[in-house]
C-alpha cells in the first residue's frame, strides 16, 4: 500500500459490472484473477431484485454498457431474465466459459439479442487452441465444451467473442491468433472474433507466477500526459452481493469496496494495487474492444518512417 | 428553415467527395461541414483539399488529422486487434508520406468541434464524441441515457458525429437528437458501394436528418488505389461494400450485418 497513491474519481459510470454468480464457478482455471471455483464462496449470487435495482440506478446515471461476470454467470439461474432487463436499457455482455450453454440457453440468448436494439455480446474464454494447451489451464474436457458452445452461438448468429489470455511471446502473435481462428472455424465458427487479454498478476495467476508482480505501483508521474479515461476506476463499478467494488480486478481487496450502493461508491479510488499497474499499462482491459495489447505499435510520439 | 450538409470521414476518397459536393450544390444548403478524417484508406490524400477549399467546406479535426498534423506514430483510430492495426499502419504510413506539409499544417489549425445555434437549438459538431476525438458511437452501443448524458455534459440539443463509418439517427424522448452522419470515404458494410452524407434540417425548431447516398465512380477509385499499391483488402471493400478490415471494433449487431 502506498499512502500517496494517486486518486481517480468516477468521471462517469460508462460500465456497470454485475458479479451475478459471485466467485462460484464450475471450473477452477489456473490463472483465474479472482480465484473463482466450485467451492469458492467469497461472493454469492446476485438476486434478480438486486440486479433490477442496480440496472435502474445505473440507467439513471447514464450507463453505457452492462457486463455480467462471476465466477460463471450461467450458474445463476436468473441470468436470462437479468439480461432481458439489461438489454431493455443498454448493450450487455456476458463473460462465460461456455460450458453451460446448451441449445435451450443458446436459443434464449438469440431471442434476447434479436429483441433488443442494443448489442448482446457473449464472451467465451479459451486459453489454448489445442485441447492439451487449453485444458492444462482450464481443466479436463473444457476445450470441447467451450468449442461446442461457440458453435451453438455461431449457428444462431450470435458471433461469440472468444477471449484468450496472452501467454505467448510477441514473435508468435500472428501465428497464435491464426491458430485460434483456424480451430474456431473448424468448430463451426465461420467468423471468429478474438479478444486478447493480458495475464493479470492477481489471484491464482499471481500464486503460480509470483515473479510477474510489477516492481512498483502507479505514481503521479506515470499519470502525467496519460489518458485517465483508460483506467476502469474512472468509468466503472462492480455490484456484488457484498457491496459495490471499484473494478472487477480488485474484488479480493477489502479497500476496493466503496459502499453498499452505486451512489455510495461514487467516490475517488487511490491506485494502490499492483493490478492498477496492469490497468495503467493496458488500458480498460476488461471492456470488449479497448485493450491495447500489441505494445510495440502503441508508441505515441515517434514520427512514422 | 436552415439546412446543413454534414460530411463524415473522407478517407482520401476525392471521387466520392466531388460527387457529394455536386449533389449538395443541387440541393442548396446554408453551409457544408466536414467532421474530420480527411485522409486515410484511399489514394492521393492531397486531392481532397482543393475540393474542400473551393466548395467552402468548414472542417473539423478528426483523430487522423490530429495525427498527421502532429507527426504522431499512429492514426489514433482506436483499433486494438493486431490485424486491424496492421492495416491501419499501412494506411497511415501511406497517407502520412503523401500528405503535403502545408496540408498537415492546415489540419493542425482546424477546431475539434463547432457549435452552432440554429433557431434556438444548440447544435454540436464533433468527430468521435464530445468527450473524446476517437470514441466510437455505434448505434447498438449508444443507449438513450448515455446519449442524454453526452448531450447534457456538452450543453447541446443536437449532436452530430462520425468516426465509426456507419450512419444512424436517434431522436430522444426529450426532443434532443444524436446523428452519426456516416462517411464518404468507404461504403458502410452493407454490400453496396454507395457512400453517404447527411442533410440536417432545422425547421421552426424541429430537427430532421436525411441520409443521402452518393453514387460515384468507385471502380475508378479502386483503380487509383490499385495503381498506388494499396492493400487489395481495401480495394475489395470499395468494390463490394463489405468491410474486410477494421472489423474487430464492431459491436455484435453492426458486425452481424456484414459479411466478414
Amino acid at each position: 500500500m502506498s499512502p500517496s497513491a494517486p486518486a481517480i474519481p468516477l468521471v462517469h459510470l460508462d460500465h456497470l459490472w454485475l458479479q451475478v454468480s459471485g466467485t462460484r464457478c464450475n471450473i477452477a482455471c489456473a490463472h483465474c484473477f479472482n480465484s473463482s471455483g466450485p467451492d469458492v464462496r467469497t461472493f454469492g449470487h446476485l438476486t434478480p431484485a438486486l440486479v433490477d435495482e442496480a440496472i435502474g440506478a445505473a440507467a439513471g446515471r447514464g450507463v453505457r454498457e452492462i457486463f455480467f461476470t462471476g465466477g460463471e454467470p450461467f450458474l445463476n439461474p436468473h441470468l436470462p431474465g437479468m439480461l432481458e432487463t439489461a438489454l431493455a436499457v443498454a448493450p450487455a455482455t456476458v463473460l462465460t466459459n461456455g460450458m453451460l450453454i446448451g441449445d435451450r440457453i443458446a436459443d434464449r440468448l438469440a431471442g434476447l439479442a434479436a429483441a433488443s436494439r442494443y448489442s448482446l455480446e457473449i464472451r467465451v474464454s479459451l486459453d489454448g487452441y489445442t485441447e492439451a494447451a487449453n485444458d492444462a489451464i482450464r481443466g479436463a474436457g473444457v476445450f470441447r465444451q467451450a468449442l461446442a458452445a461457440v458453435a451453438r452461438l455461431s449457428r444462431r448468429g450470435l458471433l461469440p467473442l472468444v477471449t484468450i489470455v496472452r501467454t505467448w511471446p510477441d514473435e508468435e502473435e500472428l501465428a497464435t491468433l491464426d491458430g485460434f481462428a483456424r480451430v474456431l472455424r473448424e468448430a463451426g465458427d465461420e467468423r471468429p472474433r478474438i479478444k486478447v487479454l493480458p495475464a493479470l498478476p492477481l489471484g491464482r495467476e499471481l500464486a503460480r507466477h509470483p515473479e510477474a508482480l510489477p516492481g512498483g505501483l502507479v505514481t503521479d508521474a506515470m499519470l502525467e500526459d496519460f489518458d485517465r479515461d483508460l483506467l476502469m476506476c474512472s468509468n466503472s463499478r462492480v455490484v456484488t452481493d457484498r457491496g459495490v467494488w471499484v473494478c472487477p480486478l480488485l474484488v479480493d481487496a477489502a479497500d476496493a469496496r466503496l459502499g453498499s450502493t452505486l451512489d455510495e461508491a461514487d467516490r475517488p479510488y487511490a491506485l494502490q494495487h499492483h493490478a492498477c499497474v496492469s490497468c495503467w499499462h493496458y488500458g480498460t482491459i476488461c471492456g470488449n474492444v479497448s485493450a491495447q495489447i500489441d505494445g510495440p505499435d502503441t508508441a505515441r510520439r515517434e514520427r512514422p518512417a | 428553415m436552415t439546412r446543413l450538409a454534414l460530411l463524415g470521414g473522407l478517407y482520401s476518397n476525392d471521387r466520392a467527395l466531388a460527387a457529394a459536393l455536386a449533389d449538395i450544390a443541387r440541393h442548396g444548403v446554408d453551409a457544408t461541414y466536414c467532421l474530420g478524417d480527411l485522409g486515410a484508406f484511399g489514394p492521393h490524400p492531397d486531392r481532397v483539399y482543393p475540393l474542400l477549399h473551393d466548395a467552402g467546406v468548414l472542417c473539423l479535426q478528426g483523430n487522423y488529422d490530429n495525427s498527421l498534423a502532429g507527426g504522431l506514430a499512429d492514426c489514433q483510430c482506436g483499433y486494438t486487434d493486431p490485424r486491424d492495426n496492421h492495416f491501419a499502419r499501412i494506411s497511415y504510413r501511406y497517407t502520412f508520406g503523401r500528405t503535403s506539409d502545408a496540408h498537415k499544417a492546415w489540419l493542425g489549425t482546424l477546431p475539434f468541434e463547432r457549435r452552432l445555434e440554429i433557431e434556438g437549438r444548440r447544435v454540436l459538431l464533433c468527430h468521435g464524441s464530445p468527450r473524446k476525438i476517437n470514441e466510437f458511437l455505434w448505434e447498438s452501443t449508444s443507449p438513450d441515457q448515455f446519449l442524454a448524458y453526452l448531450l447534457d455534459t456538452a450543453a447541446a440539443d443536437v449532436l452530430c458525429v462520425t468516426h465509426t463509418g456507419i450512419k444512424w439517427h436517434r431522436a430522444l424522448a426529450d426532443g434532443r437528437h444524436v446523428v452519426n452522419v456516416g462517411v464518404l470515404g468507404r461504403p458502410e458494410n452493407d454490400g453496396t458501394p454507395a457512400v453517404w452524407y447527411t442533410l440536417l434540417t432545422v425547421d421552426r425548431g424541429r430537427v430532421s436528418a436525411e441520409f443521402v447516398p452518393v453514387a460515384y465512380d468507385y471502380r475508378a477509385l479502386a483503380a487509383d488505389m490499385d495503381a498506388e499499391r494499396l492493400p487489395v483488402e481495401f480495394i475489395e471493400t470499395i468494390l463490394t461494400g463489405w468491410w474486410t478490415t477494421c472489423l474487430e471494433v464492431l459491436p455484435h449487431k453492426e458486425r452481424a450485418r456484414g459479411r466478414f
